[in-house]
């Protein structure tokens, strides 16, 4: 029972200091599950940060169900991700009962103004920080470029096709063409 | 009904969200504007809010939506699913070892959709720099928004310049919501 308190406790912990998400989290649940409560290894952080960008979802719930399956079977890995979520969820369920109220105040209304456009240029951020790790092939670029045009062109005529849609596209495309060459490259070394 | 509504729509941005928080916001723009739930200009905020609160974005995201559009079932709801792809697919891939992402197969359909995402995540934060800094009203090209996006762009990426890793980006957007404050009051004061 302590040992699910602790995961609990600890991980809520990381959800109530880390601001900013994904990344930031990695480096404060290391420091929590690696080097203070010897959870796991620094091998297996580096793992799961592996798997966890191959998975969807959010890259600090994947780490907590991880360390909390390991030390504690369903139970920890319920326990860590709750402690996870539960910081957050408070703090957002109080803001959402008053941001309405805030966003009447004339001057917050003009600071999300400006608010609105660094949003934008943060999420710039991201794509191109991405761009720079993607490998520079043919293939990888003709993927971003295609689902960089089709989103842009969704965008701007507000056509009702998600995102999902070219997701499962390019997966199902990349499938084929895998597929397609693989016996034509078993043969090639063939002769 | 509201509740399975929110349930299967943050289902989906859980099951689909690559590449952590920033990759999910277009999938949850994808839902949110779909729906109908919240219009773009206050999804933009929360996802400033997101941002400078603790905790993963994804999940602030999913409580705020839920909560603004069916109280504390709705935040429950929305939460709940926007964590559980993540949580099953660990336990999955824990138990069965990663033998599963090193398939070529699923290796295949990766390459696609990493790429592919990217394109999606670059398009979004062109879009909503785009739309929120050229703003044509009455015929007339706005010039504040632009100026701002242009100060606040040549700040964030200009700092990386002088300081290793530039300014944060919760800096970022303390500087932008002053920004915003200020420029109105400038042009009130007579500048």
């Amino acid at each position: 029972m302590s040992l699910l308190l602790d995961l609990f406790l600890s991980f809520a912990q990381v959800g109530l200091f880390t601001f900013g998400g994904g990344y930031a989290m990695i480096a404060l649940i290391e420091n929590t599950c690696v080097e203070k409560k010897r959870w796991i290894t620094h091998d297996e952080m580096m793992n799961i940060t592996v798997v966890a960008e191959s998975t969807p979802g959010p890259i600090a719930i994947n780490c907590a169900t991880y360390v909390g399956y390991r030390q504690k079977g369903l139970a920890g890995a319920l326990a860590a991700t709750a402690g996870m979520v539960l910081p957050s969820f408070c703090i957002i369920f109080a803001i959402s009962k008053l941001l309405d109220h805030f966003l009447e105040i004339t001057w917050i209304a003009h600071a999300f103004q400006g608010i609105k456009i660094a949003v934008g240029i943060l999420i710039l951020d991201a794509a191109l920080r991405m761009l720079k790790k993607m490998q520079k092939k043919p293939a990888p670029r003709a993927f971003m470029l295609s689902a960089f045009a089709a989103m842009l062109l969704i965008n701007v005529f507000s056509v009702r096709i998600s995102s999902i849609v070219l997701m499962l596209a390019a997966g199902l495309a990349s499938l084929v063409i895998f597929m397609v060459n693989r016996p034509a490259a078993k043969g090639g070394a063939g002769k | 009904m509201i509740l399975l509504e929110l349930f299967a729509g943050f289902l989906k941005v859980g099951c689909f969200a690559f590449g952590g928080a920033y990759g999910a916001i277009p999938l949850i723009r994808d839902v949110v504007l779909s729906y109908g739930w919240l219009d773009d200009e206050m999804l933009t905020y929360m996802i400033a809010v997101s941002e400078s609160t603790p905790g993963p974005i994804m999940v602030n995201l999913a409580t705020y939506v839920g909560s603004s559009q069916a109280g504390f079932p709705g935040a429950l709801a929305a939460t709940l699913a926007v964590v559980l792809p993540s949580f099953i697919i660990i336990l999955l891939v824990t138990a069965l070892l990663k033998t599963v992402l090193k398939n070529p197969f699923v290796q295949a359909v990766l390459r696609g959709l990493k790429p592919c995402m990217i394109g999606i995540i670059l398009a979004t934060g062109v879009f909503m720099i785009i739309r929120n800094g050229i703003v044509i009203r009455d015929g007339v090209l706005l010039i504040r928004p632009l100026l701002l996006t242009l100060v606040l762009g040549a700040v964030y990426f200009g700092s990386r310049k002088i300081k290793k890793g530039g300014i944060s980006p919760i800096l970022l957007i303390c500087i932008s919501a002053a920004a915003g404050i200020a420029v109105p009051a400038l042009y009130a004061a007579g500048g």
